[in-house]
């Protein structure tokens, strides 16, 4: 089907949307007062075009916009719209096989970076949670109103720094010349400088450590609105620590749990300015990937369909934990 | 030693551990930034020098970053703040139905790589600047704006749901029965109620906005912020200019957060100053309603 | 100004539930009126349909014969007082007074004289430039009755305003909100589960239950002549002895209780054979008194209250029965265990419908 049927209308689609918003607000009838009365004409105008422009303008209509580009041909800005312009799977095949006509290799390269992103940022996901919840559990529960304030301000601090700086830093330590290997082999541990950076080690490292806060943030917050006495009721009857970890901690503290998981594995898949920094020349991580299909191949429609596949992926996984863990999306988004 | 005495140990062990991993590299910055060798580098330390502080400063790219991004980050607080606030209003008003799919696209571009925001406001505003001839909104700071302020406004409207939960409507109420319209209420009685709400909001979203790379480095064109600059630098090799900049940063939030401790136990003070008046008024009035009653 | 209230039909229903049902009663100018009542009766409701945050299903309400469908709550002539007071925690003292002032575009001047006088009138000068929280529970009471009356309300509505109070400063308001009410001549709508609260201060109260008036009378026709059963029982203390009428005659039934037949007045003119209740209050029945009615009973149990003592009788057949002796009574409180016979005259028993 010929793209530039649908395509015109597609950015004049939200007005519309926020129109029919504003009309059925002044008809609305609900409970006596409607919508437009009981704010005031001024104010619920504010309301309706605020919350239209952002839920449509903003968020809704681009996601669509990227969709349909996805699946549309490469084109020089003179042939769009035109009769080669028409809707096909020709990106999502080259994701999978290399070539947007050819199936019959498949695209070892990009998916292999898919599925090492994945994994990797599942296993950093999981190796924070486990870093970040002793303290967490401390902080909530045993800490001290004034051990506590400085805690957390220790925690926050190196938040300030721009997260592009810290992957600077753990440059400078892994790097061949680095704080690192100038010590080890200082000590006499290694004759030849490692290359951190080329075994990924240096990436792996520094993802973990990029979004450290914000495992640990719902983690606390969740554990610290469990009531203390549970635990000690618990310690009373006996229970030895690692089984009031596991029978009441973890299953209260589940919404917090969900939330630092979904977060820090987004953030890892969706990890842009540490891999460009940190990763080797032969490293693969999949969001530098998708930024080369648009600025270094030129190729949008491509870049379209990468970013779509990485969103779903994401989408998945929030649909994974919300599953496995039994909890509404309002409960994880603090 | 005792097993508790153990447990005790490992557990300041691990607290050290996790704090040398958390402050290591900037420790470790920080030593570079005083170094003055070429290159950043802790080991070997040659002789400590001021210099590279003041080479921020003449940096042109990076001075001209730091002024995008601080454009940038006020309009995004004058975009994302007052949409935060209407969504919050709207959320509390809407059909309990129609609650959960409203919350969920509000709350989406939470959960959605920045990447994929940046790459989805550039595509949408092509082809829509295209079709409707406003090519002139085609820009970096314009893009990067919108991009922002989509997950950004919904930072701010949990913020604000979070303090709307605790107004008492009593309140509203009492303005309209003494006369207030409905634009006086809002403005005379929520508003004053949700100021300090608004300061941290105002306050996150410009901080949000400062540090963001993934969707900036999509939306901002041929514009250049501040950490599309630093981006860029770091892949490229630099000197320890940037472990300057690291420094300066960290400098300006502790004075930040030592100023706001301050400000906080002022408020404090002030506040047990006014119940203590209270205090004594309960006490000087039951005085002769119990002598007359 | 002061005008009148009418309620003409006012039924308020949310969904299934009829929080009102079918109210008609007409409030007099100048009147201090109470809503008595339990918890869940509906006096919340009324005093809201009033003050026109809930309009009414069926019915009207007329301020001054005027109607109030379709009027907001900005715009009727009502002022109200919430039961927590909902002072404007971000505005003094004299901002709060003056807030209904400057919504009406009042100017500076004359809304600082007006606030001055506010502040005489209940005596807090001088308090202006303070904030709530730095009051005392009775001085924000003040403050929010200043804050209503400043805008010149011809009814004011006040939802449980003492019940926050300690004890004693409660019936310290008490007198300082009737005589502000003689003061300023203003129609005061007042709303409250204690009876002692609207027995004291009202010229009429009204006793609701489930949504309906039960009775409208004066404090002595409400506690001396309830109407219904609900009201004997829920105004004050009452021994309820129920049985069948033996017969009537003038206004006078007998009625055939456990304890035997009771002679009482006979205001809602039942018939013999009805099936009734005899009301009595502790405090007119006597022990060893020779009156129309007399009870055989053994005392059972003492509660000593000071200036009254409350005796726990048991009948034969197992009815209990109070009664309240005064300190004047002293010597006539029986021990527990000893028999005796308890009079009280025909008049100060009522006999009403089952």
């Amino acid at each position: 089907m010929r793209s530039a049927v649908l395509h015109p209308w597609l950015p004049l689609l939200p007005l519309l949307v926020i129109a029919g918003f504003w009309l059925a607000a002044r008809l609305d009838r609900r409970r006596g007062e409607s919508f437009m009365r009981r704010n005031g004409l001024l104010i619920g105008t504010y309301l309706v075009v605020a919350v239209g422009v952002w839920m449509l303008v903003m968020i809704v209509v681009p996601q669509i916009s990227m969709l349909e580009l996805s699946f549309r041909p490469k084109l020089p800005p003179v042939a769009m719209g035109g009769p080669r312009d028409v809707y096909t799977l020709e990106n999502y095949r080259y994701f999978l096989f290399g070539s947007t006509t050819d199936t019959s290799h498949w695209n070892v390269l990009h998916l292999r970076a898919f599925a090492i992103t994945i994994v990797a940022s599942i296993l950093i996901t999981l190796f924070d949670l486990a870093l970040c919840y002793p303290l967490a559990f401390h902080m909530a529960q045993s800490a001290r109103p004034a051990r506590l304030r400085l805690l957390l301000l220790l925690l926050i601090a190196p938040y300030w720094v721009n997260e592009i700086l810290r992957a600077f830093a753990w440059r400078i330590i892994f790097a061949a010349s680095g704080l690192l290997n100038t010590a080890l082999l200082a000590l006499g541990l290694i004759s030849q400088p490692i290359d951190f950076l080329g075994q990924d080690a240096a990436l792996y490292t520094g993802l973990s450590y990029a979004y450290l806060l914000l495992m640990i943030f719902p983690l606390y917050n969740a554990i610290e609105t469990l009531p203390h006495e549970q635990i000690e009721a618990a310690r009373d009857l006996g229970a030895p620590w690692w089984r009031i970890h596991r029978d009441i901690v973890v299953p209260f503290a589940k919404p917090g749990i969900a939330s630092g998981c979904t977060l820090v594995f987004m953030l890892c898949a969706g990890a842009l300015a540490t891999p460009q920094i940190l990763g080797g020349p032969r490293s693969l991580w999949f969001t530098p990937i998708v930024y080369d299909r648009f600025y270094q191949a030129f190729n949008w429609p491509l870049g379209a369909a990468y970013a779509f596949i990485l969103l779903l992926t994401c989408v998945a996984f929030v649909l994974a934990v919300l599953r496995l863990s039994r909890l509404s999306l309002g409960e994880i988004t603090r | 030693m005792t097993p508790d005495g153990v447990r005790r140990a490992l557990f300041g062990f691990y607290v050290a551990l996790f704090f040398a991993y958390l402050f290591g590299p900037l420790a470790v910055m920080g030593v570079t930034a005083f170094n003055d060798s070429a290159y950043p580098q802790a080991i070997p330390f040659g002789h400590a020098t001021l210099r590279w502080f003041g080479e921020i400063a003449s940096d042109d790219e990076l001075v001209q970053g730091f002024a995008t991004s601080l454009r940038i980050g006020m309009l995004v607080v004058l975009v994302a703040v007052p949409v935060g606030l209407a969504g919050a209003l709207v959320m509390q008003q809407i059909h309990a139905r129609a609650r959960a799919l409203y919350y969920l696209i509000v709350v989406s571009p939470v959960l959605t790589p920045g990447v994929i925001i940046g790459i989805s406001t550039v595509i949408f505003w092509r082809d829509l600047t295209g079709v409707t001839h406003t090519r002139f909104l085609y820009n970096g700071v314009t893009l990067t704006v919108l991009g922002q302020s989509s997950f950004i406004s919904a930072y701010c409207m949990l913020i604000f749901l979070a303090r709307l939960q605790r107004f008492d409507g009593s309140l509203a109420e009492a303005a309209r029965d003494l006369g207030a319209s409905r634009g006086q209420v809002f403005a005379h009685i929520l508003l004053p109620f949700l100021r300090p709400a608004v300061l941290s909001a105002a306050v996150l979203a410009f901080l949000a906005s400062f540090e963001n790379y993934n969707t900036t480095t999509f939306s901002i064109l041929a514009d250049k912020t501040l950490t599309t600059v630093l981006a860029g630098r770091v892949r490229q090799g630099t000197t320890p200019a940037l472990s300057a900049l690291a420094v300066m940063i960290v400098a300006l939030t502790v004075a930040g957060a030592l100023a706001y401790e301050v400000l906080r136990r002022r408020a404090d003070r002030r506040q047990r100053e006014e119940r203590r008046t209270a205090r004594e008024a309960e006490r000087r009035e039951l005085q002769p309603a119990l002598e007359a009653g | 100004m002061t005008e009148a209230v009418e309620l003409d039909h006012v039924t308020v229903r949310f969904g299934d539930f009829t929080a009102v049902a079918d109210l008609t009663l007409r409030i007099e100018p100048g009147e201090f009126f109470s809503f008595l009542g339990p918890s869940g009766c509906g006096k919340t409701t009324v005093l809201r349909t009033i003050s026109g945050f809930v309009a009414p299903s069926a019915g009207s309400v007329r301020i001054g014969g005027r109607d109030m469908r379709g009027i907001g709550p900005n715009e009727r002539p009502t002022a109200l007082i919430f039961q927590s007071l909902a002072l404007f925690p971000m505005m003094t003292v004299a901002e709060n007074i003056g807030y209904g002032l400057r919504v009406r575009g009042v100017a500076r001047r004359a809304r600082c004289e007006r606030v001055e006088r506010l502040l005489a009138l209940v005596a807090l000068e001088g308090q202006g430039g303070k904030h709530v929280s730095e009051l005392s529970g009775g001085q924000r009471q003040r403050v929010a009755i200043a804050r209503a009356l400043a805008v010149e309300p011809q009814v004011l509505l006040l939802d449980e305003p003492l019940s926050a109070l300690d004890l004693k400063l409660r019936q310290h308001m008490r007198n300082e909100l009737r005589a502000i009410q003689r003061r300023v001549g203003l129609t005061f709508i007042y709303i409250t589960h204690d009876q002692g609260e609207a027995l004291t201060m009202s010229d009429r109260i009204a006793v609701m239950r489930d949504g309906r008036v039960e009775q409208v009378g004066d404090a002595r026709s409400i506690y001396e002549a309830p109407e219904t059963a609900f009201v004997a029982g829920f105004v004050g203390e009452s021994n309820a002895l129920p049985g069948r009428v033996l017969r009537a005659a003038a206004d006078e039934a007998v009625v055939d209780t456990p304890l035997g037949a009771l002679r009482g007045r006979n205001p809602r003119c039942l018939a013999a054979g009805a099936r009734a209740v005899l009301f009595v209050r502790p405090e007119v029945l006597r022990p060893d008194f020779a009156a129309e009615n007399a009870c055989e009973v053994e005392a059972s149990d003492l509660t000593y209250e000071g200036s009254v003592t409350h005796v726990g009788f048991r009948a034969a057949d197992g009815t209990r029965l109070l009664a309240s002796l005064g300190a004047a009574m002293r010597e006539a409180v029986p021990a527990p265990g000893v028999r005796l016979s308890l009079g009280f005259a025909a008049r100060d028993a009522v006999v009403l419908p089952a």
